[in-house]
C-alpha cells in the first residue's frame, strides 16, 4: 500500500474517509481514546500510521490525547485526535492550550446524543456551541461540518490546511450518522489536492521572537532544532515569556482572535440551494442538511419559495452571507438535532423571524417535520 | 568582557528572565541549578534537550532554561512530553513539575507513562503541598501535618512516590533532597542515560506554606530537618520508605532502581519497522 489511499471510487463510511483524508493531508501522529461512534478512526489509524512511518498511541484518556497531539505538533508533526461528546468535553482544556500556544492540530468530534453519556450509538448535534465556546476564555475557533462521506474526506484535508495556515486547533464537527453511513467516496490522485505544508523556523536569528502579534501568521519553531524558544500556557508576550500585564493580554488575545476574524472571507464556506427569490431559508448543517434539502425540494415542487443555506464552516459564523440573505427573505428555519443552538446565532445576525426545529437527539431527522414547518411558514 | 562577568552556567539560562518568581528559602533554585548541571554533564547537546512542565512553582523552571521549553496545562506535562518524544525520539525530553501537578491532577498520566515505560525523565519537586495556590494539602502531604486546607491536621495517607513508580515499571527510580545537590546532579545525569521511564523525587522546602503551617521558622530550617532526619539507602525496600519524619521515621534517600526493561520508543520503533516491511 502506498502512503495515501489510491485514487478511485470507494463505497465506504465517514470514519474511513476522515482517516484517509487526514493521512493524505499529512497527518503522521494520532493520539486518542476509544469512544463510540468515532472509534473506527482510532482503529484505522492504529493500522495505517505505523505502516507509513507515522505514530499512533492510545492514551489513558482524552485529556492526555489532546495534550499529546499538541506536544507532537510542537515537535513538527501534523497531528490529530478523534472523539465524541464526553471526550470532547475532556479535550477542551488542551484545545485552549493549542489556541494560546498557536499549535496546529485537528480534533474530530463525532456528535452523539447527550448530555453526559447520553446515547453513545445515536446521533446528536448538541456540541455545536461547545465547538465555539467550549474552552474557557476568548477564542476564534474554526469548525467544519461535513454532511457526507465525501466531505468527511475533503473537509478533513481542508481542516488540516486551515490549522497550518492559522496555526491553531481546528475542529471537525461531524456526527454519528455521517461517521457511520456508507456511500460513494471519490478520491483523486494525491497531486490534485492542495496541501499546506508546515512552515517552521529553526535556529534563532539573533533576537528573533517566538511570536509576532502584528502578523497573522508566523512560522512556529520545532522542538530540538535549536530555536530555544519558550511555549507557554500563560498569557505571553512575543518573546513567549509569561506576563501578568493587561496590555500583554490585549496584544496577545487580539492577535489570536484577529488572525481568524480578519481572514473570515477566506475561511468561511457554505453551500446554497434554491436561494433565488426565496421567502423562506432553511439553515441546516451536518446530517440535518440532507433532510432539509429534501424538504426544500418538495416545497419548491409545491410552488413554495423555499431555499436552503448550509454552513460548511459553522465557525467563523457566515455572518456576511446570513446578513445578505436576511435582507431579502422573510423567515429562517433552523432545524438541528438539539433544542436550539445554532439558531441563536442565525437569529442574532439575521434579525428576522427565525423558527427553530428541535429534533430530539437519538434519531435521524425526519424531512417531513421540516417540510411541515416550511408549509406553515407560508400560510 | 572577562569570564567573571558570566555565571559558569550562563549559556543554559535565560538571563533576561531573572529575577525568578520563587520565595526566599525555596529549594527550586537548587533544582534548576542541578538540572542544568546534569544537562552540562550529560554529553547530550543542549539543543537536543527539551524541558516540559505543567503548572505550579516547579513548573516555572523551564521558563528560565535556555532551550526549547514548554509550560503546559495543569497536570498534562507528561502526555504533552509523550507527544514530543514520539514525534522526535532523538530528543532527551524531561518533565519537571511539582507533586501536586504530577500526582494529584496529573496522576493518571504518570501511572500510564510509567507503565508504558515511556522514554521520559520525570523530576518531581515534592514540597508536600500546593505552593503556588497558598499551601493547600495534596496527595503527598504527610499524615497529621497542617496545610491551608487541613487546619486540624491531614487525615489522608500520602503517596510513597518511589514505591509507586517502581511498582508501575519505571526503569529508574531515585529520591533526593535539594540539600543533596551533588547526589542530585549525578542522579539526574544517570537518569538521562536511561532507556524508558526514569523518575526522581526531590524534596524541597516551601517556606511560606508547608514550613509556616508546620512550625518551621523558614525554608532552611525545614530543609535542615529533612536532611538531619534522612538516611541514604540505595538498596532500601521501596514499600518501606514512605515519608513520615514527623513521627520519628527517617526519610530514606537513594538511587533505588536502575533496571533494563524494554522501553516504549524501542518497541514502537520495532513495530513501525515490522509494519512498514509488511506493507510493502
Amino acid at each position: 500500500m502506498t502512503d495515501v489511499l489510491p485514487p478511485g471510487r470507494y463505497f465506504t463510511d465517514g470514519n474511513f474517509a476522515s482517516t484517509e483524508g487526514a493521512i493524505l493531508a499529512g497527518c503522521r501522529f494520532f493520539a486518542g481514546y476509544p469512544i463510540t461512534p468515532s472509534s473506527e478512526i482510532l482503529e484505522r489509524m492504529s493500522k495505517r500510521l505505523p505502516e507509513i512511518g507515522g505514530h499512533f498511541i492510545e492514551m489513558e484518556d482524552e485529556i492526555g490525547s489532546m495534550a499529546a497531539i499538541v506536544g507532537a505538533s510542537n515537535a513538527g508533526m501534523k497531528s490529530m485526535t478523534a472523539t465524541s461528546g464526553p471526550g470532547f468535553s475532556l479535550m477542551q482544556e488542551n484545545i485552549g492550550l493549542g489556541m494560546i500556544t498557536e499549535t496546529p492540530t485537528i480534533v474530530l468530534d463525532e456528535m452523539r446524543a447527550g448530555p453526559s453519556t447520553g446515547i453513545p450509538t445515536r446521533v446528536g448535534q448538541g456540541d455545536v456551541m461547545q465547538t465555539r465556546w467550549g474552552s474557557h476564555g476568548d477564542l476564534a475557533p474554526i469548525t467544519y461540518s461535513p454532511n457526507s462521506v465525501q466531505e468527511s474526506f475533503d473537509l478533513t484535508i481542508t481542516a488540516f490546511n486551515a490549522a497550518e495556515t492559522y496555526r491553531q486547533p481546528v475542529i471537525i464537527a461531524s456526527d454519528q450518522v455521517i461517521g457511520h453511513l456508507s456511500e460513494t467516496l471519490e478520491v483523486k490522485s494525491e497531486d490534485e489536492y492542495e496541501i499546506v505544508q508546515r512552515q517552521t523556523r529553526k535556529v534563532r536569528n539573533g533576537s528573533e521572537d517566538v511570536y509576532n502579534y502584528s502578523d497573522d501568521f508566523v512560522p512556529m519553531f520545532v522542538s530540538g532544532t535549536g530555536f530555544r524558544g519558550n511555549v507557554d500556557s500563560l498569557t505571553h508576550d512575543e518573546k513567549g515569556y509569561p506576563s501578568n500585564e493587561a496590555y500583554v493580554e490585549k496584544k496577545m488575545l487580539e492577535h489570536l482572535l484577529n488572525k481568524v476574524r480578519k481572514n473570515e472571507d477566506k475561511i468561511v464556506k457554505y453551500e446554497e440551494f434554491y436561494l433565488d427569490e426565496s421567502d423562506i431559508v432553511v439553515v441546516a448543517y451536518g446530517i440535518t442538511s440532507r433532510a432539509a434539502k429534501y424538504a426544500v425540494k418538495i416545497a419548491r415542487k409545491e410552488g413554495i419559495k423555499a431555499g436552503m443555506f448550509r454552513p460548511i464552516t459553522l465557525w467563523p459564523f457566515p455572518e456576511k452571507r446570513i446578513t445578505q440573505l436576511s435582507q431579502r427573505t422573510k423567515t429562517f428555519i433552523v432545524p438541528e438535532i438539539n433544542y436550539g443552538q445554532y439558531s441563536h446565532s442565525v437569529r442574532e445576525v439575521g434579525q428576522i423571524e427565525t423558527k427553530e426545529i428541535h429534533f430530539t437527539p437519538g434519531a435521524v431527522p425526519d424531512y417531513k417535520v421540516i417540510l411541515d414547518q416550511i408549509r406553515r411558514s407560508v400560510s | 568582557m572577562t569570564s567573571l562577568e558570566f555565571h559558569p552556567k550562563h549559556q543554559y539560562v535565560r538571563e533576561e528572565r531573572f529575577p525568578h518568581v520563587w520565595c526566599p528559602g525555596c529549594g527550586l533554585g537548587i533544582l534548576l541549578q542541578s538540572y542544568i548541571g546534569a544537562v552540562e554533564k550529560s554529553g547530550i547537546p543542549q539543543d537536543n534537550h527539551v524541558l516540559v512542565s505543567g503548572i505550579g512553582c516547579t513548573a516555572r523552571i523551564p521558563g528560565y532554561v535556555n532551550m526549547d521549553t514548554y509550560h503546559t496545562t495543569h497536570g498534562r506535562a507528561i502526555p504533552f512530553a509523550t507527544g514530543i518524544k514520539l514525534a522526535n525520539p532523538d530528543l532527551k525530553v524531561t518533565v519537571i513539575s511539582g507533586d501536586g501537578d504530577l500526582f494529584n491532577i496529573g496522576g493518571n498520566h504518570f501511572i500510564h507513562a510509567a507503565r508504558r515505560n515511556m522514554d521520559l525523565l520525570v523530576i518531581c519537586s515534592n514540597n508536600f503541598n500546593y505552593g503556588m495556590t497558598g499551601g493547600q494539602h495534596g496527595a503527598t502531604t504527610p499524615p497529621t501535618s497542617k496545610s491551608a486546607s487541613t487546619p486540624y491536621g491531614n487525615i489522608e495517607p500520602a503517596f510513597n512516590l518511589p514505591h509507586l513508580a517502581y511498582a508501575l515499571g519505571a526503569s529508574y527510580v531515585a529520591r533526593w533532597t535539594v540539600m543533596h545537590p551533588r547526589q542530585l546532579v549525578k542522579s539526574i545525569k544517570t537518569a538521562m542515560e536511561v532507556k524508558g521511564f526514569a523518575f526522581i523525587e526531590v524534596l524541597s522546602p516551601c517556606p511560606p506554606n508547608f514550613a509556616k503551617f508546620n512550625g518551621f521558622a523558614d525554608g532552611f530550617e525545614e530543609m535542615e530537618f529533612y536532611r538531619s532526619n534522612s538516611i541514604v539507602r540505595n538498596e532500601a525496600k521501596l514499600d518501606d520508605i514512605s515519608i513520615d519524619p514527623f513521627h520519628g521515621k527517617p526519610v530514606v534517600l537513594g538511587d533505588f532502581v536502575n533496571r533494563k526493561r524494554a522501553s516504549y520508543v524501542t518497541l514502537e520503533r520495532e513495530l513501525i519497522k515490522k509494519s512498514m516491511e509488511g506493507s510493502r
